[in-house]
């Protein structure tokens, strides 16, 4: 039978020390069994690698910072639509989703289709309501507070213990050990990413992640749990081995029951010495290290595909233990003109 | 005394734990001892097959031998004794 072809469009194709994972999502759709592709790149910068990447991405366009607003992204994507005929969207940065989410009924009047947690998932999850998320869940989580003036720090000390972490709404953590630290971080953080700020409870321990797919009902489609071999000086691991830990599964298949979460999505995990979970982040969207998960025989994105065309989808049952990813970083030759291309008319 | 299940020793002597994702190397006679600890062994035959094969006293190897014991237990490589007995 002759697989059908889907034009389906991805963000986050950027690759700096903190890479996004589009072109992880790509590799993945394109090695899909349940059909074929053709990748359309959105990008918001025009020195994204994942855009001159002609072998995965057949078109880029650039799309607007959701600063801009929802109805100027909604513009960008209508013209682009009417252009490359898009079936699916697979949104990969947190700082989009918002719009995204926003957006879905619209888009999905216009034939386009995402698979994305709903905004009450969306916030619920967020690092400011992680405390409330730990209660109601019954999921244990470092103890947490919510900075919006850095007046406050100053009461920190009778309400944690050094280290402490200082992380940013969207991205960035720092690891302060005193007072001084605290406010320089604040200040370094929330320039570049706004306020709050969210004051994290400092866990000893080695840390894990793991990437999955909820279907919106409570089960859990696919679940890989990874630990960091390798951790660059901005926490994000370079190198990571998939593992059977029971207790991660357990976690992972209770946070997706008892939220129904809806879409990809990665925990941060921190385990002790004593053998205990605590979880640090949900991150509501596939995570870099994806392809690790098709490495190990479960193509999330190609699953995320097709629960968002409405398909039925068969929980992935098993995985492959012990199987490593290793990153590199490449460096492609381009020509300006298309540097030129994507700078001048948003398009190459 | 049993390794855990699933834990993974390489002929080269990489031994590898899923559940937490660690890897260990082994030395030659390391990798020995794993292997008898794996047939089962009781501590007085391994003791009593390497006190053959290789010129060694018995104190030790003893010593050597437990030590070596200790660190899987601390890296929580072996079965403790309700996972055996169960």
């Amino acid at each position: 039978m002759k697989k059908r072809t889907l034009n389906i469009a991805v963000t986050g194709l950027n690759a700096i020390d903190s890479p996004g994972p589009g072109v992880s999502v790509i590799r993945a759709l394109h090695e899909a069994a349940s059909f074929n592709v053709n990748i359309i790149g959105l990008s918001y910068e025009s020195l994204e690698p994942g855009i001159y990447m002609h072998d995965l991405v057949a078109r880029t366009y650039s799309i607007p910072y959701p600063a801009a607003g929802i109805d100027t992204l909604l513009a960008r994507l209508e013209y682009i639509h009417e252009k490359e005929k898009i079936d699916v969207i697979i949104p990969n940065f947190d700082a989009e989703l918002y719009p995204f989410i926003k957006l879905e009924p619209k888009l999905k009047a216009m034939g386009i289709h995402m698979f994305l947690p709903t905004l009450h998932q969306f916030e619920e999850r967020h690092k400011v309501n992680l405390n409330d998320f730990g209660r109601k869940y019954g999921i244990s989580v470092p103890h947490s507070k919510v900075l919006y003036d850095l007046n406050t720090v100053h009461s920190l000390p009778s309400e944690f213990s050094f280290p402490m972490i200082v992380k940013g709404k969207f991205y960035d953590a720092s690891i302060a050990y005193s007072i001084e630290q605290v406010k320089s971080y604040f200040n370094k953080i929330s320039a570049k990413w706004g306020l709050p700020i969210i004051i994290q409870e400092f866990v000893h321990g080695t840390e894990f992640n793991v990437t999955g797919l909820g279907d919106g009902k409570g089960n859990t489609i696919a679940a890989v749990p990874m630990r960091k071999q390798y951790i660059t000086d901005k926490g994000k691991a370079w190198g990571g081995i998939s593992i059977a830990d029971e207790k991660m599964l357990d976690m992972t298949r209770k946070f997706l029951k008892n939220t129904k979460w809806r879409g990809g999505f990665e925990l941060e995990l921190m385990k002790n010495k004593d053998g205990e979970l605590y979880l640090l982040e949900i991150n509501p969207r596939l995570p870099a290290w994806i392809y690790l998960a098709v490495g190990v025989g479960q193509n999330i994105p190609e699953a995320l595909v097709n629960l968002a065309l409405g398909e039925k989808v068969k929980p992935f049952s098993t995985y492959s233990v012990g199987k490593m990813f290793v990153r590199y970083s490449w460096d492609m030759i381009v020509d300006r003109e298309e540097f030129e291309q994507i700078s001048i008319y948003g398009e190459l | 005394m049993k390794l855990r299940k699933n834990v993974a020793v390489s002929e080269a002597g990489l031994l590898f734990n899923p559940v937490n994702g660690e890897s260990y190397s082994l030395n030659p006679i390391g990798v020995e001892i794993l292997n008898l600890i794996r047939e089962d062994k009781s501590p007085e035959q391994i003791i009593k097959v390497i006190l053959e094969k290789y010129s060694t006293d018995k104190a030790t190897f003893e010593k050597d031998y437990f030590d070596f014991i200790g660190i899987l237990e601390h890296h929580n490589l072996l079965e403790s004794h309700e996972e055996t007995n169960a």
